[in-house]
């Protein structure tokens, strides 16, 4: 799909690119190796007796054994064993990686149904469905929850936390590669959960402190058919869930767009941002992405007077694709 | 309405009746179980037909099968179908017929409470799907979690339906859980103590106060939904101070002992059945037994473990992490002994012992996943995605749906005095196994390539389009399997093999009363002297103890009269009564005032229950 995620197997759990996930695939991989060993034994054992002792012809009736202490006391302390051997790298982990390091950059992201936004306190950056971290130093995630439940989730970075409404929860992990991640909501939160998708994008110290000189810049203005798109993003209603700053668009219900045309994907992680995905997606965002709130209550569809033509489609994509 | 006078002077007629009506006032412990076993596969096919339905969706990335919603509808509606109308009957049918028989006794403490238990939980059941019909299925999973499921995120009905349903099955739940510990600690046949009790008697008695234990809780949980939905009290709206996580807590405090409450059936079953195919007592039964007492107890101990990425902090979770690892320990040590009870036996293997042994082959499995997520780093990674799918089906499928099939195949010549066929019985059973490993072993897979549960479509590119459609084939292949089964069932009811009383050897005491037994179950009431009154009997030379072991029971010489024998009327108002719980349930849905409708119903119901002779009585 997204071109960008670069593997094979963009949500895979067991090939880490940060410290926390590395400590959490290691500990896997113990539980994992001990629990291969405890199914060899066991079903090795079913099987050999499910061979070794079945009836055959002529047999008698085998010895009434009822129970041996010894052997109860043994398969008691067996199991004990192992968890030990199990529990013990599991509390660990836990302690290991419950607070972040101190000075650790944050980045705190609100989730609604169904996308994410993103904040960073201090460099007064705000974006959307799309995190940028440097490589190499940590980061912690403040998560919080405008609606309902959601589940922030980069498995190739951490592991999930939830977002509870009334609860500041959060992750950190250093990422330990560049690259682009790919993340998606671990909790069902209503119709469009399943695509309810983000990307983190690590990125070293010069290109992350790059990206945020860029977006603390106003995109240069529109020229041609994305200046028309700039005006009919005044004049349909856009402005009023939709926060474009340096002008009087200061909605707060959708993402931010001041610098859309800049991120690399749409919908929340749905497709790739280009003109043809962003005028699909302004022609009907519930075919797109089913139960989204653009759709009942956006101005431009369900005010008849307001409705986009092809042309009103074209012009807003370029605006929007020239917002880098 | 053929009615059979008592044939004692100055006793007034006994009252039964035939036919559907026959049924319907039934309160033999017998039929209400077969009405139990009935009713539940009905329920479990239907949630086998919402499984396929999913699966299909599935097969491909970016199908269009299902909308959205349709979708979480049918995961919901899946899991609640599976959980309350299909495996939890399915045990309460085994609870229902077996036990009374195993313990010696005519029927259960209750008879007339036990034909309501069954009674609410059709009409729960029933009343659970009717929101399928008004497209207002619920559709926020069964675990229900706030604040999705307030009026702001969940309008319509859905969520009215799950919990008035949900409200009716509970109360037909306790009423049962109660019904069986009076029987099983009042009724048992003299010298039947609790240490020579069947294993099966024994799970049943832990379930029920487990049952009893755990389901207020999920009822007080959704009161408050309920009070919350309707009048808008705040249970767990942050804004208004509350907090969400209390649905959270109350949920899984019900819910992980729930689990307990399907499997403990199956450890039950499994726990006679291969004894009788070896040809060997249970090896370690009071370890056993108290292998169940533990789990049963851990079970309330564990629940954060659902919630381990919720953000409990670093102690909470690495105390509950401690706590779940614990259960491995005695579910360990029944598998061991199981596996003892095997070794060096005479094995036989009956359709009823492939079910047993591949209980326990799967659910080593799921066992074993389940001690990887109580890791709970671990759990971060696998929480929410097909892991644990994979983890949950091989734990109630491969574990009790296992051990309810070999029940069936061992328990069915008992039931209908016939055998029910091996020859499909192992095909079912071949067919079965390998459906569902085919079905629920790549879910592990395509778990730790990060698919996330209960998303109604995924894209390609993912690396997961292969396995799902790996394990689309695999339902299919089980849902024939299962066919199979209901086929073989109705060919043996009408022409299978003649089972006779005791048709596998068996060991414990229902097997020494005809199949299928009279109304009253024992002619004489058993006196019991050890562990496996019929093995015993059989082989006297084996025993440990000079004593008989069964005395004054179906092989003593002089029978009793069975129309001398004293048993329960018939009676329609347990229907009555459990109707009217649902009607007022379902009438609240429409509106909450509505209800006392229902309420007077169930009113009249439980009046005239109370009122009328509950046998036959003396002038």
């Amino acid at each position: 799909m997204l071109a960008a995620c670069g593997t094979d197997e963009p949500l895979t759990t067991i090939s880490p690119r940060s410290d926390v996930a590395g400590d959490i695939q290691g500990l896997y991989s113990l539980i994992f190796w001990a629990a291969v060993f405890v199914f060899v034994v066991v079903e090795g054992l079913l099987v050999y007796a499910v061979i070794r002792y079945r009836r055959r012809p002529g047999d008698g009736i085998p010895p009434q054994s009822h129970g041996h202490r010894l052997l109860e006391i043994g398969w008691t302390l067996a199991p004990i064993a192992i968890l030990v051997v199990v529990v013990i790298p599991t509390w660990q982990v836990i302690f290991k990686t419950a607070d972040a390091p101190d000075g650790a950059m944050r980045v705190e992201v609100m989730a609604h149904q169904w996308w994410w936004e993103v904040r960073y306190p201090g460099l007064g950056v705000v974006t959307a469905n799309e995190v940028h971290v440097p490589v190499g130093s940590p980061v912690t995630v403040q998560l919080e929850t405008a609606d309902v439940i959601h589940s922030f989730w980069v498995p190739r970075l951490s592991g999930k936390r939830d977002m509870v409404p009334g609860r500041v929860n959060a992750i950190w992990f250093t990422p330990e590669a560049t690259g682009t991640f790919l993340g998606q909501c671990a909790e069902l939160c209503g119709e469009s959960h399943a695509n309810m998708k983000f990307q983190v994008v690590v990125q070293e110290q010069a290109e992350f402190d790059a990206w945020v000189e860029a977006q603390r810049r106003a995109p240069d203005p529109p020229q041609g058919l994305a200046a028309t798109g700039a005006s009919l993003f005044l004049s349909k209603g856009c402005l009023a869930c939709h926060t474009f700053e340096g002008t009087v668009a200061l909605g707060v219900i959708g993402p931010n767009l001041t610098h859309v045309g800049g991120r690399s994907t749409l919908g929340a992680g749905m497709m790739n941002n280009t003109p043809d995905e962003m005028a699909r997606w302004l022609r009907d965002p519930s075919a797109v992405k089913p139960g989204n709130i653009m759709t009942r209550d956006g101005a431009m569809y369900t005010n008849a007077a307001l409705a986009l033509t092809e042309d009103d489609i074209a012009a807003l994509a370029a605006y929007l694709g020239g917002l880098r | 309405m053929a009615t059979h006078a008592a044939a004692i002077p100055g006793v007034t007629e006994r009252r039964v009746y035939s036919g559907v009506m026959g049924w319907i006032t039934t309160v033999d412990h017998k039929r209400i179980g077969i009405l139990y076993g009935v009713s539940a596969f009905a329920f479990f096919m239907l949630g086998g037909v919402e499984a396929l339905t999913i699966r299909l969706q599935l097969f491909a990335p970016e199908a269009t099968l299902l909308s959205p919603n349709t979708f979480n509808s049918l995961f919901t509606m899946h899991a609640l179908t599976m959980i309350f109308l299909g495996v939890m009957p399915m045990g309460a049918a085994f609870f229902n017929y077996m036990v009374p028989l195993q313990i010696g006794a005519r029927d259960v403490a209750f008879p007339r409470l036990n034909a309501f238990s069954y009674w609410a939980f059709l009409f729960g059941g029933i009343l659970l799907n009717l929101g399928w019909l008004g497209g207002a299925a619920p559709n926020a999973g069964w675990f229900a979690y706030a604040p999705l499921t307030s009026n702001e995120f969940s309008p319509g009905l859905g969520m009215e339906f799950y919990i008035l349903g949900l409200q009716v099955l509970g109360i037909s739940s306790l009423a049962a859980a109660f019904n069986f510990i009076v029987t099983i600690l009042n009724t048992r046949a003299p010298g039947m103590t609790l240490l020579r009790m069947p294993v099966f008697t024994w799970m049943t008695l832990i379930i029920a106060i487990l049952l009893v234990l755990a389901f207020p809780v999920l009822t007080v949980g959704l009161i408050e939904l309920m009070l919350s939905r309707l009048f808008g009290i705040p249970f767990f709206t942050a804004s208004a101070g509350a907090d969400p996580l209390l649905w959270q807590h109350l949920f899984w405090v019900f819910g992980h002992p729930e689990v307990y409450i399907l499997i403990l059936p199956a450890m039950g079953i499994v726990s006679d059945v291969i004894p009788t195919f070896s040809r060997k007592p249970l090896f370690g039964y009071p370890v056993i037994i108290f292998s169940g007492i533990t789990i049963a107890f851990l079970g309330f101990a564990v629940w954060a473990h659902h919630m381990f990425t919720v953000g409990l902090g670093p102690m909470a979770t690495a105390v509950f992490a401690g706590s779940t690892m614990l259960i491995a320990v005695p579910t360990g040590v029944k598998v061991f002994n199981w596996m003892a009870t095997l070794w060096r036996g005479s094995l036989h293997f009956t359709t009823a012992m492939h079910y047993a042994v591949g209980f326990v082959a799967l659910f080593v499995i799921g066992g074993l996943s389940g001690v990887m997520h109580a890791s709970p780093p671990v759990d971060s990674q696998q929480q929410d995605t097909y892991f644990i799918v994979a983890h949950i089906h091989y734990v109630l499928f491969g574990g009790s749906m296992f051990g309810i099939f070999s029940g069936i195949y061992y328990w069915f010549p008992k039931m209908s005095g016939r055998m029910l066929g091996e020859g499909l019985g192992k095909l079912n059973f071949w067919l079965v196994f390998i459906g569902m490993n085919v079905t629920f072993g790549p879910m592990h897979l395509v778990g730790i390539l990060g698919m996330p549960r209960r998303i109604y479509t995924y894209p390609e590119g993912m690396g997961w389009t292969a396995l799902n459609q790996i394990e689309t084939v695999g339902s299919f292949m089980l849902g024939i399997g299962l066919l199979v089964f209901v086929y073989n069932f109705f060919l043996s009811l009408r022409s299978g093999a003649v089972a006779g009383d005791d048709p596998w050897d068996g060991r414990t005491l229902e097997w020494t009363i005809p199949s299928p037994p009279p109304e009253y179950n024992f002619a004489t009431i058993p006196t019991v002297h050890s562990r496996e009154p019929l093995w015993d009997q059989k082989h006297p030379e084996l025993a440990h103890g000079a004593l008989p072991s069964i005395s004054g029971g179906a092989g003593d010489d002089e029978p009793v009269d069975p129309s001398t024998i004293h048993m329960p009327n018939a009676s329609y108002w347990p229907v009555v009564a459990a109707f009217g719980l649902a009607l007022g349930a379902g009438l609240m849905i429409v509106h909450p005032a509505y209800g006392a409708v229902g309420a007077v119903v169930a009113l009249i119901g439980v009046y005239a229950w109370a009122m009328e002779p509950s046998g036959p009585e003396e002038h």
